[in-house]
C-alpha cells in the first residue's frame, strides 16, 4: 500500500492557485502585507498574509456564501481545484469510497464574532441559523462532503499550526484501512478583530511593522510569526489504484508521526526531533536520504533554537537543506502543514527548493544550510515539519513516485 | 399600514441566504416550493427571523411550518401582520 | 489487526453526579438532571433549559492558576483525566511518557470563556475592532481548542500523539475511535482519550434557538428531554465530559488491570446531505454501523444493548431508529436501545464519550439504563427504548451511536473481551 498525492489547490497569500502560487514560491515573493480585512492600525500586530484579490464568492454557489466564514470559502474553492487536478469527479456511484478529513485551528471565527456582536448589541433572536455550524471546527469537513457528496470517513483535528500535518496522517491511515481517496484540507485563517487580539498576549507573533523584517526564522534578529490565511487541500489515494487509472502521482505520503513536548517547565528535550526521526523510520528512510526540510519556523528565538537542535542532531551540521517558504505567506496555522506538503511535492517535480526570504540564518550557520535563494537541485525525498501552540508536533515524510517504489509494490 | 410583498421577500431571502444560479428569482416564482428555488429549511428560518425583525410582526414556529411557497409565505406575513394591527 | 484495544479507566463529571460511581447510579435512577440555565439569565431567549454540572473545581485539587487559566471545559476533562488514570492504576507513571498520547473531543471548545473575553474587548458589542489591550493572558487557548488536549497532556505528562478531535456532536465517540486506532497501528500503549464540553453559554443557547434544536417545555424543565416521545420537541442543551484510559490488551493484561470493555470497532461516515439536516432512512448511520461490527467481527444479531443518539428532534428520532433498524435487520427490535441524553441532556462533544463510559459500565454491571420522560412512545418509532425503568440485562456488546451536524455518523461497537472469539 501507498498513499499517494493525486491532486492539489492552493490558496495562499502569494498565490491564487497551485500555479500562481508556486511561480511566486520559486520568486521568492511575499505575500505578507499590512492587514486590510479591519482596521488594525491601533494593534500592536499590524501585518498578515492575506489572500487577496480573490472573492470567493465569484468561485462558490450563491448559496453557500451568507452561510460561511472566508476561511470555510477557501476551503471549498481550493477543494474544487485539487479534485480538477486530480481528475476526479465523485459522484453517487463512488458513495462511500470518499472520505474528508480536515484541520482549522479557531473555526470560522469571523462569522463567530459578527454573531456575538447581533447576539450582545441586538438581542438572542437575530444570531443566525447559519451560526451553529458556519462557527464550529468541523464545518470544514461537513461543507466539503456536503457540496461532493463525499461519504466515507469524516473527521476534523486541532492541533493548532500542527493540524495540516496531523491531517495528512489521518488520510493516510484510512487509504491504508481501505478508503479509496481522501480530500485532506488544511485551509485556515482567523484575521478578524478577535482572531488577532489572541495572538497579542500569546507572545508568538511579529509586532514589527516592516513586511520584510517582520517574520525572520533563523536569525539572530527573529521577533515572532506573522499569521495567515489559506493553505492547501490534498488528494489522497491508493498509489495502486491512482496509477491503474492513469492519475499523475505527484508523490507518495512515506511516513507521519506527532509527538507533544513535556510539560512547560521541564528538562527533557522538545519532541520535534524524535516525530521527525519517527516518522523516517516509518518510511524506511535514513536521514542521509532526505534531500530537503521543510521546517516549520517558528520564528521566534526559542522555537528557532529547538527546531535548528533538532534538525542537527538528526542530520548533522549542515546535513540537509532547510527551507521555509512560509516566510512568503506567514504562519496559516492547519493551513501551513498542507500547503508545506503542497510545496515539497512541487519541488520534487520541478528539482527545485524554494527560498526563505528575509532571513540571513545568522547565527544559525554552523547548524542548518538554509536555503536563501532557489536552489535547483534534484528532489526525491522531504521531511515537513510543523509544531502547534501547547507543544504539539508532527512531521510528514514524502518520497517520489517512481520506478523503484512501484517495482517494489508489484513484487 | 405596509403590505409585505414578493419583492421584499425576494430581497429579504437574497440577503440573507443567498441565491441559487440555477433559479432566476426575478421570475415568476410564487407558486413554485422553496425546495425549488434551492431554498432548505434553515433559509426559511433565517428569513422568517429577519422579517420578524424588520416588520415587528411575530411569526410563530408551527404555522410556518405549513409554508412552502413565496406566496404562501407572503400571505401568511400580511395575515399576520393584519391580526397584530386588530 | 493484531493489538486490540481496551477501556482500563473511567473518569466522569456529568450533570446530576461527578465521579463514575454517581454517575452510573444517576443513569440507572432514570431521574433527569435537567433545570431551568443557572449559569446566566436565560430570559429573553427561546429554550431556557440545561443539565447543568455542580461543579467546583476547588473541590476536585485544581489550583488557583489552573481555575484562572482553563475553561470550564478543559477543567472538566483534567478533574475526568485525574479520575480515569486512577482508576486504571496508573497514577504513578508507570507507562513511559512517550508511551502515552491524548485524544479529546470537543464540538465547540472554549466557548465560555471566548464569549465572556469577547463581551469585555468588544466592550459589549459596541466595538468590532475588539480592544487588544484588553486581552487576558490566554485568550488564544480559548480560541483554538487545542489548548484542552496539551492541558490533558501536561496533567499526566504525556509525550505520545495528542490531538483534538472536533467532530461536531460525533466528537466524543470519534476521538475515542481515533485514539483506539493511535493503539492499534503501534503509535502508542495507553491513551487518555473522551469527550469534554461546556457550551451553556448565552451565544451556544441562540445558536440552537434559531434553528429550533432545543426543546421549549420550559415550564417542565426536569421532564424537557424526550426522546421518542410523541411530546417531544428538541433536546436541552447539557454539559460534561468523560476521559477513559484506553490500553492496549496485552499490556492491560500483563500488568493485571481490571478491564471495563473492548473497543472493537469504531467508523464515522458523512451523510453529504446537509449541515442540520437528516435524511429518513439513516443510510449512513447504518453502515458506520455496519462498519464497526465488522471490524469488530461481531455480528448484528450479537448485539445487547444499543446507546441511542436520542436528541430528541422529530427528524434524527426517525433517523436513528431507521438507522438501527437499517443495520441490525429483525434483531434491532429485540435490543434494548435507550438514551441516556434524556437525562445529562445533549453536552455535544463530550456526549458521546459519556455513552461509550455508560457502554463500559453497562457491560461491568450487567444493567442498561432507560430513556427517561418517555411516556408516550411515538407510533412510529417501534423499538424498545426501555421507557424510564433501569434494567438488569447482561451486555456482551454494546454498540454506541450518534450523529452530529456536518452530516456526521458514528458508530462503535464495545465488548467484554472474553465474550468474543477473535
Amino acid at each position: 500500500m501507498s498513499a499517494a498525492v493525486t491532486g492539489l489547490g492552493v490558496l495562499a497569500p502569494n498565490g491564487v492557485g497551485t500555479g500562481d502560487y508556486w511561480r511566486h514560491t520559486r520568486a521568492g515573493t511575499s505575500g505578507i502585507r499590512p492587514i486590510t480585512r479591519f482596521d488594525a492600525s491601533r494593534y500592536p500586530i499590524r501585518l498578515a498574509g492575506e489572500v487577496r484579490d480573490f472573492d470567493p464568492a465569484a468561485h462558490l454557489p450563491g448559496r453557500l456564501v451568507p452561510q460561511t466564514d472566508r476561511m470555510t470559502q477557501l476551503a471549498l474553492v481550493a477543494t474544487e481545484w485539487a479534485l480538477a487536478d486530480a481528475g476526479l469527479a465523485p459522484d453517487a456511484a463512488h458513495d462511500f469510497d470518499f472520505g474528508v478529513v480536515t484541520s482549522a485551528s479557531a473555526g470560522g471565527l469571523e462569522f463567530g464574532q459578527r454573531e456575538l456582536q447581533k447576539l450582545w448589541t441586538q438581542g438572542p433572536s437575530t444570531v443566525s441559523a447559519y451560526m451553529s455550524f458556519s462557527w464550529f471546527y468541523a464545518v470544514n469537513t461537513g461543507q466539503i462532503s456536503i457540496r461532493h457528496k463525499l461519504r466515507g470517513p469524516a473527521a476534523a483535528l486541532v492541533t493548532e499550526q500542527a493540524g495540516g500535518l496531523d491531517a495528512v496522517g489521518l488520510s493516510r491511515r484510512l487509504v491504508a484501512d481501505g478508503t479509496p481517496v481522501v480530500i485532506t484540507a488544511g485551509v485556515d485563517g482567523a484575521l478578524c478583530p478577535m482572531g488577532v487580539a489572541g495572538q497579542v498576549p500569546a507572545g508568538q507573533w511579529s509586532t514589527c511593522d516592516d513586511p520584510a523584517r517582520a517574520y525572520r526564522p533563523f536569525d539572530a534578529g527573529a521577533s515572532g510569526g506573522v499569521a495567515g490565511e489559506g493553505g492547501a487541500v490534498l488528494v489522497i489515494e491508493d498509489g495502486a489504484a491512482a496509477r491503474r487509472r492513469g492519475a499523475r502521482v505527484y508523490g507518495e505520503i512515506a511516513g507521519y508521526a506527532a509527538t507533544f513536548d513535556p510539560p512547560p517547565g521541564s528538562d527533557r528535550e522538545p519532541g520535534l526531533g524524535r516525530a521527525a526521526a519517527t516518522a523516517l523510520r516509518q518510511a524506511d528512510l535514513v536521514p542521509d536520504e532526505i534531500d530537503v526540510v521543510l521546517a516549520d519556523a517558528a520564528g521566534t528565538l526559542a522555537g528557532d533554537r529547538a527546531e535548528a537542535d533538532a534538525l542537527e542532531k538528526l542530520f548533522g551540521p549542515r546535513g540537509v537543506p532547510v527551507t521555509a517558504p512560509k516566510t512568503m505567506t506567514g504562519r496559516l496555522s492547519a493551513g501551513a502543514g498542507t500547503l508545506d506538503v503542497a510545496t515539497a511535492l512541487l519541488a520534487m517535480r520541478d528539482g527545485i527548493i524554494p527560498p526563505t526570504v528575509n532571513t540571513g540564518g545568522d547565527g544559525y550557520g554552523h547548524q542548518i544550510d538554509l536555503v536563501t535563494s532557489l536552489r535547483h537541485v534534484p528532489v526525491r525525498t522531504a521531511l515537513v515539519l510543523a509544531r502547534g501552540i501547547g507543544g504539539f508536533n508532527a512531521a510528514v515524510v514524502l518520497r517520489a513516485a517512481d520506478r523503484r517504489s512501484e517495482g517494489m509494490e508489484e513484487a | 399600514m405596509s403590505q409585505f410583498t414578493i419583492e421584499d421577500l425576494k430581497r429579504i431571502m437574497r440577503a440573507c441566504a443567498g441565491e441559487d444560479e440555477s433559479v432566476d428569482l426575478d421570475g415568476d416564482i410564487g407558486e413554485l416550493t422553496f425546495d425549488q428555488l434551492g431554498y432548505d429549511s434553515l433559509a426559511l428560518l433565517e428569513t422568517a427571523s429577519r422579517v420578524q425583525r424588520e416588520l415587528r410582526v411575530a411569526l410563530p414556529d408551527e404555522a410556518l411550518g405549513d409554508v412552502e411557497t413565496p406566496a404562501q409565505f407572503v400571505a401568511f406575513v400580511n395575515g399576520r401582520l393584519l391580526e397584530t394591527a386588530a | 489487526m493484531s493489538r486490540r484495544v481496551v477501556i482500563t479507566g473511567i473518569g466522569v463529571v456529568a450533570p446530576g453526579g461527578v465521579g463514575t460511581p454517581a454517575y452510573w447510579q444517576r443513569l440507572l435512577s432514570g431521574r433527569s438532571a435537567t433545570r431551568t440555565i443557572t449559569a446566566f439569565d436565560p430570559s429573553g431567549f427561546r429554550s431556557r433549559m440545561a443539565a447543568e454540572c455542580d461543579f467546583d473545581p476547588t473541590a476536585y485539587g485544581l489550583t488557583p492558576q489552573e481555575i484562572r487559566r482553563m475553561d470550564r471545559t478543559a477543567q472538566f476533562a483534567v478533574v475526568c483525566t485525574a479520575e480515569c488514570v486512577a482508576d486504571a492504576g496508573l497514577a504513578g507513571g508507570e507507562v513511559p511518557a512517550t508511551r502515552v498520547g491524548v485524544t479529546v473531543g470537543s464540538a465547540v471548545g472554549a466557548t465560555i470563556k471566548l464569549e465572556s473575553e469577547y463581551v469585555v474587548l468588544s466592550d459589549g458589542g459596541r466595538r468590532w475592532e475588539v480592544d487588544p489591550g484588553y486581552a487576558v493572558p490566554h485568550l488564544y487557548d480559548y480560541l483554538v481548542p487545542s489548548s484542552l488536549a496539551a492541558e490533558v497532556a501536561w496533567k499526566v505528562g504525556a509525550e505520545g500523539p495528542v490531538s483534538v478531535v472536533s467532530d461536531g456532536c460525533t466528537a466524543g465517540i470519534d476521538a475515542l475511535g481515533y485514539a483506539a486506532q493511535v493503539i492499534r497501528c503501534g503509535d502508542a500503549d495507553v491513551m487518555i482519550a473522551g469527550g469534554t464540553e461546556a457550551p451553556i453559554a448565552p451565544i451556544t443557547v441562540a445558536c440552537f434557538d434559531a434553528i429550533k434544536a432545543t426543546s421549549v417545555h420550559n415550564d417542565d424543565p426536569e421532564h424537557a428531554h424526550r426522546p421518542y416521545d410523541v411530546s417531544r420537541n428538541g433536546f436541552v442543551l447539557g454539559e460534561g465530559a468523560a476521559m477513559l484510559v484506553l490500553e492496549e490488551y496485552e499490556h492491560a493484561r500483563r500488568r493485571g488491570a481490571r478491564v471495563y470493555a473492548e473497543i472493537a470497532g469504531v467508523a464515522t461516515r458523512a451523510n453529504a446531505f446537509h449541515m442540520t439536516g437528516l435524511q429518513a432512512e439513516g443510510r449512513e448511520m447504518a453502515e458506520a454501523i455496519r462498519v464497526a461490527l465488522d471490524q469488530a467481527r461481531i455480528g448484528a444479531d450479537r448485539v445487547d444493548w444499543v446507546s441511542m443518539h436520542g436528541t430528541g428532534t422529530k427528524q434524527n428520532d426517525r433517523h436513528e431508529t431507521s438507522a438501527i433498524k437499517r443495520s441490525l435487520g429483525p434483531h434491532a427490535y429485540r435490543t434494548p436501545a435507550s438514551s441516556i441524553k434524556s437525562m445529562i441532556g445533549h453536552s455535544l462533544g463530550a456526549v458521546g464519550a459519556l455513552e461509550t463510559a455508560a457502554c463500559a459500565l453497562a457491560i461491568t454491571h450487567g444493567a442498561v439504563p432507560p430513556t427517561a420522560n418517555l411516556h408516550r412512545q411515538d407510533p412510529e418509532l417501534d423499538l424498545d427504548y426501555v421507557p424510564l425503568q433501569a434494567r438488569e440485562h447482561r451486555v456482551d456488546v454494546a454498540l454506541n451511536v450518534g450523529s452530529g451536524f456536518g452530516g456526521f455518523q458514528s458508530a462503535m461497537v464495545l465488548c467484554r473481551p472474553e465474550a468474543v472469539s477473535r
